[in-house]
């Protein structure tokens, strides 16, 4: 095998491609928009299904002392009986293993605790209690306020660091495109019923600063074309700092893609839905995203406008 | 630009070979590793997620701080107005954040003078502003408004918590515990951190017990039936006690005799005639004066040992007790026995405290986790390493090197930092896999476009280097931001997450810029290659 002299073996992506993603803009930009509002009321009319970590109440995951498959009929009228409110159980895993979601309870964060040495008092003697948290209303309050701060702050964060690295369109471009894959992602969640909790806030931020790495590779790409081709016409240019960049994104999504289906199939129940978030987040949505929303937005934000502009007027001197 | 000089490449290959190292004392046994210089000690601490264990966030119970003190101060009002003979025209109360009293108009300007004594100014950082203990008000008519004020309520939360930390220290300690974690956290809560604990409502009962003990009489002027019926006398009130029986109401007088503040030493043991399981305690002189006193006084009546307001046991006082030790026996067991010694002697908290967050993971459960997470990483490198090879043949061979090196710089600077894995902060790693790769394909497929364009391969090589490093550095620090985002306003395992997230888009960028550069400087030289064949 000559080793030396070939950098690729395999093209994974033709050289040289001429797709017109810019013309797709007329498809990509309306889906985008009814996708984005049917996340929007998915939101609202299904509702995300918030975890304890930001409704407070506790959380049991408990594995049969036998070993064999747990009677969750009869746990549910076991545990019905305390009078608990909806006590929510859920195989977790494996038929032995089920998750109890106790409610929050009035009464403040003792009454939280009592709730909780009622369930376990109850089911004990049949399980084992392999986890669990209690989180009280003060905490989980805290939490969804520093949370959605959080993400505030770190979606500020990244725009003035784009604005400063680029101009301010590409900092807007780019944070119109990483809010829609937000929203999208949490309509996502709501649609599959996904625990929200502060592992999906840690989920949302990957899939903001990955799917954000993306818009950032193809509008680097972008300056440099536009100080390279001063006359080439806005979507032109676009096309060809997607095209250019096609090989990577597609390599990096597959090895990414790669990792992510390693953690889905082989590492466990406890971070299935966290990996599942990431996957429609970083692989579905901002891949799409980067091509189709954040590169051709710039065409309406008016970037490259005044550099022809600019052009003009100096031509006028020369005259 | 290709050409690197001996002494850059030696400190690239000397700084990579050490931050690896920084990570070997995870690959030896805890026994091994702490035979060897503190230095080298370092390692990852594996998170509660991980190895199972207790996490538990106490809140200093702020209101009852603000009663405590402001009946404190009632009391202290009351004295020294008393001791400077004011006549009271109403006697003081406590009302809202401050105490009312009227006076006689007479005596007014004695009475303010007497009670602005009581006011103190605040020391430390908080007392900068000239800032008292106490506002003083002249409500006119002879009232005066005695307000606590906020910087000095503040003051005696902080102090309540720095309190309750040690005395909490001293509780987790007795048990034997590895490496418990008791931490102030923000003002007026403690963070409690105890690593593969067999019974965690065992170290929530140690923890949250305020474990307040005084001796107090029992009123027994009337029984307890008629308190219930009617009301207790003023001085006194209703306590339970709970035995065998179920719940007992008692009427137990609101003085104090002795308190469990006056203990020197409990000590769990045995009754010498039932031999049931009881708590052997001894007061220090004060105490044991004042326990002499008041059993010589009280011969043949009740007294009870009430704790946290739970009556444990009501004896009959049968002879005064000199000596200043004593036994308690309620129904314990040897466990609560040992647990109420081991309460007494680390003191009570100087303030209830609650339990607002918990979290507590089976130690089964991680080992379980950590099993699932070393295969997903397994599968996850070799699927990425047979994707790259195939993509990108001998450089992809250098990119799977510099993601392995990666990943052990990773390991290198948790170690470093005493960093903790959890469960999210190995997918942070996971993923770190995936994205340490995008670095090597950005510069591969930009030395592809400069080769297309035609310019020789090691310009090509240089310039594919130059650009696709700019991008490298931009598009990471985006991911960055949203790490230390999550850094900040994560806990626990998600802050993990952010850590190992972090850690790794820096190895990532400084791979990237060093030691892949190094691989493709040598290869450079050692084939020279006169052409980059493109497919």
């Amino acid at each position: 095998m000559r080793l030396h002299s070939s950098i690729p073996m395999l093209r994974i992506v033709p050289d040289d491609t001429k797709f017109d993603f810019m013309r797709f803009r007329r498809i990509s930009f309306p889906a985008s928009a009814v996708l984005s509002i049917v996340a929007i009321c998915l939101y609202f009319f299904v509702g995300l299904h918030f975890g304890i970590d930001f409704v407070g109440g506790t959380l049991l995951e408990v594995k049969t002392k036998t070993g064999q498959p747990a009677d969750l009929a009869k746990m549910r009228t076991t545990l019905g009986a305390l009078a608990l409110g909806d006590i929510q159980l859920q195989e977790f895993g494996a038929a032995d293993r089920v998750l109890i979601r106790i409610p929050q309870q009035p009464g403040g964060e003792a009454a939280q605790n009592a709730a909780k040495d009622k369930v376990t008092a109850s089911v004990g003697d049949e399980v084992l209690i392999e986890r669990a948290e209690v989180v009280g209303p003060r905490i989980s309050t805290e939490m969804l306020a520093t949370s959605t701060v959080g993400l505030m702050a770190a979606i500020l964060a990244i725009l003035v660091y784009l604005w400063f690295r680029f101009e301010w369109q590409f900092a807007l471009g780019a944070m119109i495109a990483n809010v829609h894959d937000l929203v999208l992602t949490v309509g996502y969640m709501s649609l599959m019923q996904i625990d929200f909790d502060l592992s999906s806030i840690a989920a949302l931020l990957t899939i903001l600063g990955y799917s954000l790495n993306d818009t950032v590779v193809i509008y680097d790409r972008i300056r440099e074309m536009l100080r390279r081709y001063k006359r080439m016409p806005m979507p032109d240019l676009l096309n060809i700092s997607v095209n250019s960049t096609l090989s990577r994104s597609i390599i990096t999504h597959l090895t990414v893609t790669l990792s992510l289906l390693a953690l889905l199939f082989f590492g466990g129940h406890a971070i299935h839905s966290f990996v599942s978030t990431m996957i429609f987040g970083v692989v579905l949505v901002g891949t799409y995203t980067s091509v189709f929303i954040a590169a051709p937005i710039l065409i309406y934000l008016g970037v490259g406008t005044t550099r022809a502009a600019v052009e003009e007027t100096a031509e006028t001197v020369k005259v | 630009m290709m050409y690197i000089s001996r002494w850059k490449a030696l400190g690239i290959l000397l700084t990579t070979l050490f931050v690896c190292l920084l990570a070997v004392p995870n690959f030896f046994p805890e026994k091994t590793v702490q035979s060897w210089p503190k230095w080298a000690q370092r390692h990852v601490v594996l998170g509660l997620d991980l190895q199972g264990g207790s996490h538990l966030l106490l809140e200093v119970d702020t209101n009852a701080v603000r009663k405590e003190k402001l009946e404190q101060l009632r009391d202290d009002v009351r004295r020294v107005l008393r001791e400077a003979r004011v006549g009271l025209s109403s006697a003081p109360v406590v009302r809202g954040t401050s105490v009312e009293v009227v006076v006689r108009e007479s005596d007014l300007q004695n009475a303010l003078t007497k009670v602005r004594d009581l006011s103190q100014p605040l020391g430390g950082i908080l007392g900068g502003a000239g800032q008292r203990t106490l506002e003083i008000s002249n409500q006119g008519g002879g009232r005066i408004q005695v307000t606590l004020t906020e910087p000095a309520l503040v003051e005696r939360i902080r102090q309540a918590v720095e309190q309750a930390v040690q005395i909490i220290e001293k509780r987790i300690n007795e048990l034997g515990l590895v490496e418990p974690l008791i931490q102030r956290q923000g003002n007026d809560r403690i963070l409690v951190q105890v690593p593969g604990l067999g019974d965690p409502q065992r170290l929530i009962e140690l923890v949250g017990k305020t474990a307040k003990l005084d001796f107090r009489m029992v009123d027994e002027t009337v029984t307890a039936e008629q308190a219930l019926a009617s009301r207790p006398p003023p001085e006194s009130e209703i306590l339970y006690g709970t035995s065998r029986e179920g719940r007992t109401p008692y009427v137990i007088e609101k003085r104090i005799l002795v308190s469990g503040a006056d203990l020197t030493d409990a000590q769990p043991g045995f009754d010498s005639r039932t031999s049931e399981p009881v708590v052997n305690f001894r007061f220090n002189s004060a105490g044991a004066r004042k326990f002499a006193q008041a059993t010589a006084e009280n011969v043949g009546k009740r007294f009870a040992a009430v704790l946290d307001n739970e009556v444990i046991t009501a004896p009959v006082i049968r002879e005064p007790i000199l000596q200043g030790s004593g036994q308690i026996s309620g129904s314990f067991t040897v466990e609560s026995a040992n647990d109420l010694a081991i309460l007494l002697r680390a003191g009570a908290l100087p303030a209830p405290l609650t339990i607002i967050e918990q979290r507590v993971v089976g130690a089964g459960l991680g080992q379980d986790s950590i099993s699932k997470g070393k295969d997903a990483s397994y599968y996850g490198s070799a699927l990425v390493v047979v994707f790259m090879v195939v993509v990108y043949g001998l450089f992809g061979v250098f990119a799977s090197v510099a993601v392995a090196i990666n990943v052990a710089m990773i390991f290198g600077v948790l170690s470093l930092l005493n960093a903790t894995l959890t469960l999210p902060g190995i997918i942070g790693i996971v993923l770190t896999i995936g994205i340490a790769v995008d670095s090597n394909v950005l510069i591969y497929e930009r030395i592809r476009e400069e080769v297309r364009t035609g310019r020789s391969p090691i310009t090509a090589i240089d310039a594919g280097f130059t650009r696709a490093l700019a991008t490298i550095l931009d598009s990471n620090i985006t991911t960055f931001i949203a790490a230390s985002v999550l850094f900040f306003i994560g806990t626990g395992p998600v802050r993990g997450f952010a850590v190992t997230l972090g850690i790794g888009i820096i190895t990532t960028v400084f791979t990237a810029f060093t030691l892949t550069r190094l691989m493709v400087a040598w290869w450079v030289r050692w084939v020279r290659p006169q052409k980059l064949a493109i497919s």
